[in-house]
């Protein structure tokens, strides 16, 4: 290609490569076909219904319900993914037990199955007459499968690995120089792990969390089994939006999807600027 | 080494012990014991009642529809996802952080919001939605609406499994290609593909397990008609409200199982590369 014929004696020919033209071109419009019209239609169908209309339709009390099912679900499955995510990495990282090849691979299992799958599989766990769900229901009188609770578990189904393969690199990474030196200045174990360990983890956690945070807010297939999908109490989001679209309410689906968008938006930039913060404080 | 040192350098032998069991403990009740359930379920009529059931006619046209939308789906994203990798790796150009960010914007878009935008564009009132009425062409509720909605949800994979391991190995490897007077396919194809071969066939095994499991985005533009517009995940949604369990949970098991062999096969190929492909599945 022509990048290549440019003339000699040009200090430091940095596209001595040639084909940059044609793979940014097949880039460009790859991207733009898939990706970028189709998410600008998404923008600019809520316009049409103007502001007014657009908060009408966003301020009815069921979206504003469904909105706080999937992202405080959204976020507690994020949270409650953290100890168990560290757990899980740790127990691969750091220990040796028979299994643990196993394991490892098994801690992808909620990227490779389908999340149909995953959640047809994961309410007949937890149903009343499940493995797990009969025992608990019978012994404390919980429920999980059709309750906020299943709506939660499935979120941190799909959540998991994100947080334990951001997690499992940097462990592997952190020096056990680092902790020897803890221990040699006297430290407890505990104040090693608390002061030295976590601290190293804790950029890994926070992104972690944003990941499984982002997969868990627009997750529907592995949820809408499990929930139930009682209108103000187990309706998630994406949910509405298939309501919607189904009353070929457009503009409506489309507010919907766009609050989602802008939300998620909010909470990964907060994530971010709390990482930077953690940089600075660090340097 | 002394006693204190190591007790402070090292977990307790008790608490490693701890830590394992409740690692495993975790790993079974959230893992191992939902996919159990689905052979569990799936076999509760034997083998034969199983069988049975994946060869059911609308099963078949599923099965037959799913691997259609994976063979045109998957080559698309192979194709643009290399082509971004390798722009990306191996050029400088304004506006690079920002590409990088956009090819994986999919990954954090809802599938239902996927599958949404292109009703917006293509559904009978969506903005080119009049147009392809009038020309008597259907995309929404219908094959191609499955292909587009799997594309936007498989996007990503191929350019996040290679771009980074593309980046990483350089560019003197192409830059001496190049003064060699190789073209730019040349090149590609004799140089660079051969270093990112093991990544590249992860990444489109990923692509292809997303494509064929894919539900929220295929459900939003399927219009869910029998044997015409129905992938597998879809049917299991189908049978599983039509409370055929037996015959959900059969087909379901199906999906659990490519999903393990993707498993793996991963498994195999990181140790063929001999390091931990990166990118997220």
């Amino acid at each position: 290609m022509s990048a290549s014929t440019r003339p000699a004696g040009r200090a430091a020919p940095v596209r001595a490569i040639p084909g940059f033209p044609a793979t940014l071109a097949i880039t460009l419009l790859w991207l733009g076909t898939i990706v970028l019209i189709p998410l600008a239609a998404l923008a600019l169908r809520p316009l049409e219904l103007g502001p007014a209309g657009l908060l009408a339709s966003l301020a009815d009390e069921r979206v504003l319900a469904a909105l706080r099912l999937s992202f405080g679900g959204a976020l507690l499955a994020a949270l409650l993914n953290l100890p168990l995510g560290l757990l899980l990495a740790w127990a691969v990282v750091r220990l040796r037990f028979p299994g643990r090849g196993v394991l490892d691979a098994a801690l992808d299992l909620p990227f490779a199955l389908p999340t149909a799958v995953a959640g047809i599989a994961l309410t007949a766990v937890t149903a009343p007459n499940g493995w797990i769900g009969a025992p608990l229901e019978a012994i404390f009188g919980w429920k999980i499968a059709f309750t906020r609770a299943g709506v939660v578990l499935a979120l941190m189904f799909v959540g998991l690995p994100f947080i334990v393969r951001t997690v499992e690199p940097v462990l592997r990474d952190m020096a056990a120089e680092a902790e020897e030196a803890a221990a040699t200045l006297g430290a407890t174990r505990a104040q090693t792990v608390m002061r030295v360990v976590l601290p190293g983890l804790l950029p890994a956690l926070l992104t972690g969390f944003a990941l499984a945070f982002a997969r868990a807010v627009g997750e529907y297939g592995s949820v809408i089994f499990i929930a139930g999908n009682l209108p103000m109490l187990t309706e998630i989001a994406p949910l509405l939006i298939v309501i919607r679209l189904e009353q070929f309410d457009y503009a409506g689906a489309a507010a919907v999807g766009l609050a989602m968008l802008i939300l998620s938006f909010v909470v990964l930039l907060a994530i971010e600027l709390l990482q930077r913060r953690l940089r600075r404080g660090r340097r | 080494m002394s006693g204190a040192f190591r007790r402070a350098a090292q977990d307790p032998p008790w608490a490693r012990r701890l830590l394992a069991g409740g690692a495993i403990l975790a790993a079974l009740l959230l893992l191992a014991l939902p996919l159990a359930a689905v052979f569990t379920e799936a076999l509760r009529r034997g083998v034969p009642a199983a069988l049975e059931a994946l060869r059911e006619p609308d099963t078949v046209a599923a099965i037959w529809l799913t691997l259609l939308v994976a063979a045109v789906t998957v080559p698309v994203n192979l194709f643009g996802g290399l082509a971004a990798a390798w722009c990306i790796a191996k050029f400088d150009f304004p506006g690079k952080r920002l590409l990088t960010a956009l090819i994986d914007l999919p990954f954090s878009v809802s599938p239902v919001i996927a599958g949404l935008s292109f009703v917006l564009m293509f559904g009978a009132r969506g903005w080119f939605g009049p147009w392809l009425e009038a020309r008597d062409i259907q995309i929404i509720f219908a094959v191609p609406g499955l292909v587009l909605a799997t594309l936007f949800v498989t996007f990503p994979f191929v350019a996040r499994t290679v771009l980074p391991l593309m980046a990483e190995q350089g560019r003197d490897e192409e830059e001496a290609a190049a003064t060699l007077g190789a073209g730019g396919l040349q090149t590609f194809l004799l140089v660079t593909l051969p270093n990112v071969r093991w990544a590249l066939l992860a990444g489109v095994l990923l692509c292809n397990a997303r494509a064929m499991g894919e539900f929220g985005a295929v459900s939003v533009v399927s219009g869910h008609i029998r044997g015409e517009t129905n992938t597998v995940p879809l049917h299991v949604e189908i049978l599983y409200n039509e409370y055929q369990f037996a015959g959900a949970f059969a087909v379901a098991a199906l999906l659990a199982l490519l999903g393990l062999v993707t498993l793996a096969a991963k498994a195999v190929l990181e140790r063929a590369a001999g390091r931990r492909a990166g990118g997220e599945a």
